[in-house]
């Protein structure tokens, strides 16, 4: 029986930006971008649940994000997860990577023991790889990145195989472990259709304040009881509820790395011989180029 | 914020006793950063009989090297290097550490900045000194942290203003490696390694690793194909032309993605930087994080059906149309004028 915590993430489609979504401070501002569960992290998940199968335990999937994260969260339950973590506020706004770690392993200490925590290697908005190995620091834990598989768990100790630069190599890892998981390394289920009927209707707190809001005769703390017990309550913690933080840590105050300078790329351009795509031009660029000895 | 030193750390990366390339280039770009804050360049070297590593590190500008020699240390695992590297830069304050962005690098350098609480950015293509004014207040020599985020277009310029020690992970072939001319003897201060049981929570049980047989960095021709060509089947019109003009084959990350192109081919921010003499960009659009990797290129030649494809904007020479139809007539024409 293990517990498992995927840490997951929503993230802009970067296929899909404009420079427009730049603020002038030089963050992202992300409401202007549609919003996909970054691959890698659902490879994390799907990981975590075939531990779960095979060994038994429960899978917890927590994200730091604006509420529309619960998006995400509600496709985590589609696909088998058993609890998930909103961690909201607006104090985060700006996060880098490391104050992001921080808020995540205050919320992870908050949730309480675990066997393993999972994360995608890294997410397609930044490409840094850091959240990870700084929770697992911040932890005080152990890590594996670039996991492909997880051969077996036998007395407490995973045998895993990942990826090195040019090559693989198969670790002893002890538990507790952070792990994270490279591309490719899963594929991730479909999400179930039952499960869909169900979670679905799966509301954070900040979904249930609004609809206390907007019928008098519902009361919040009837309508989260309510939830919890049919399971479809998506716990919402805030820096109120983790009563441990320290503020000066966390959001754009609480990170080191500041954006001095956002530039649009300005191409020089108009410069290039135009070559026609005819056999004449074709032609003539392979005289210029043999005759200049850049070919033959 | 308390005062800082002026040192110039490169964490040196090794495999059986041998410096990484991307190392020894950024020992050599340290060379330089350390210059321009009148300061010094140490490499750090972690590993087992590895005092020829912290030796070589000289001829590429270090005025000296910490060396930490251990069994435990022999082959990489994170919680041995980290806890070291992390007791180092406490006690020390390097002002600026640079760390290759390999499979190590990006498994180390968050976890000691994590632990510093130091700034680290990834990627990073270029690094700067320079004063800055950030919010009214100025800073005297940060290092400017340099590179192409949030999907293209924009060329991002991180900082760290208050913390003493900056981090930065650079991309192996990004900066370039050079031998100093008047190399100074090294002095090396070894660090005895202090052993607990966090060490061995990974053991190593199997390591397979072989020397990539794609030497894209060392190639004076390369034909890169794009997302562009569509098709894996289309793809192999690059290997065509590559075959015909003796090139190495070479793609851009979409088209990695697309699996038309194994991952060590992909030239761009998250790949390889190439400065060949002569470059093929073929059906690839032109996205900042490729440019990035290959704009250094002696020529370009695009070739690209969509007259608007930002390549163009760098390219030395312009092929607007298909590559079904360019390619095969170049490499017609290309074959029957060399004979």
């Amino acid at each position: 029986m293990f517990k498992s915590i995927v840490m997951v993430k929503q993230v802009p489609d970067t296929a899909n930006i404009t420079g427009k979504v730049m603020k002038d401070d030089g963050t992202v501002n992300r409401s202007m971008l549609p919003a996909i569960f970054n691959h890698e992290d659902k490879e994390a998940l799907e990981l975590a649940l075939q531990v779960k199968e095979q060994y038994g335990g429960t899978v917890s999937v927590i994200t730091m994000g604006p509420p529309r994260a619960s998006d995400m969260l509600k496709e985590c339950y589609y696909m088998g997860a058993d609890n998930a973590y909103l961690i909201s506020d607006r104090k985060f706004a700006g996060s880098d990577t490391l104050a992001t770690s921080y808020v995540l392993s205050e919320a992870i200490k908050h949730i309480g023991k675990f066997d393993f925590v999972f994360a995608g290697r890294q997410a397609i908005d930044g490409d840094t790889a850091q959240v990870g190995p700084q929770t697992a620091e911040k932890l005080n834990l152990s890590q594996v990145t670039y996991v492909e598989e997880i051969e077996k768990i036998e007395n407490n100790v995973a045998r895993i195989k990942r990826k090195i630069d040019g090559g693989q190599e198969i670790v002893d890892a002890e538990l507790p472990l952070l792990l994270t998981v490279v591309k490719g390394a899963q594929d991730p289920r479909p999400f179930s259709a039952k499960k869909i009927m169900v979670y679905k209707n799966a509301k954070t707190l900040l979904d249930l304040e609004k609809i206390a809001n907007e019928n008098s005769l519902l009361y919040l703390d009837e309508l989260i009881q309510e939830h919890k017990d049919k399971n479809l309550y998506i716990e919402t913690l805030s820096t109120t509820d983790l009563s441990n933080i320290d503020e000066t840590r966390i959001g754009l105050h609480g990170s080191p790395t500041k954006v001095h300078k956002v530039e649009s790329v300005v191409l020089s351009g108009g410069d290039a011989v135009k070559i026609e795509p005819t056999k004449e031009g074709i032609g003539s660029l392979i005289d210029e180029l043999l005759n200049d000895h850049i070919l033959g | 914020m308390k005062s800082v030193t002026k040192e110039v750390w490169v964490f040196i990366e090794q495999h059986d006793g041998k410096a990484a390339d991307v190392s020894l280039e950024l020992l050599s770009k340290g060379r330089k950063l350390a210059n321009r804050l009148n300061g010094v360049l140490k490499a750090v070297v972690l590993g087992h009989n590895v005092k020829a590593v912290a030796e070589v590190t000289f001829k590429y500008g270090a005025d000296s090297a910490i060396l930490v020699d251990n069994p435990t240390l022999e082959k990489y695992r994170p919680l041995p290097y980290s806890k070291t590297l992390n007791k180092l830069v406490n006690e020390r304050q390097p002002r600026i550490m640079l760390f290759g962005a390999s499979i190590i690098g990006r498994g180390l350098a968050p976890r000691v900045a994590s632990n510093t609480v130091s700034g680290l950015t990834a990627d990073c293509t270029d690094l700067q000194i320079s004063n800055v004014t950030y919010l009214k207040k100025d800073y005297e020599d940060l290092l400017l942290q340099i590179r192409p985020a949030f999907g293209g277009n924009i060329i991002a310029t991180i900082i760290t203003p208050d913390n003493p020690v900056q981090m930065a992970t650079v991309r192996e072939g990004v900066m370039e490696m050079h031998e100093v001319d008047d190399p100074k003897p090294i002095s090396i201060e070894k660090i005895k390694f202090k052993s607990d049981r966090v060490d061995d929570l990974v053991k190593i049980v199997e390591q397979y690793r072989e020397e990539s047989k794609v030497n894209l960095k060392g190639s004076q021709i390369i034909v890169a194909g794009g997302y562009g060509l569509g098709t894996k089947d289309n793809f192999k019109l690059v290997h065509d032309l590559a075959e015909a003009v003796g090139g190495e084959v070479a793609g851009s990350r979409a088209a990695v993605d697309a699996g038309f192109v194994d991952h060590d081919r992909q030239v761009g921010q998250t790949g390889v930087t190439v400065r060949p003499k002569l470059i093929f960009s073929i059906g690839i659009s032109g996205a900042i994080q490729h440019r990035a990797g290959m704009q250094e290129a002696n020529k370009i030649i695009a070739i690209n059906p969509d007259p608007e494809a930002p390549i163009f904007e760098i390219a030395h020479y312009s092929i607007v149309g298909k590559a079904e139809e360019v390619i095969p007539n170049f490499i017609d024409l290309y074959k029957h004028k060399l004979k």
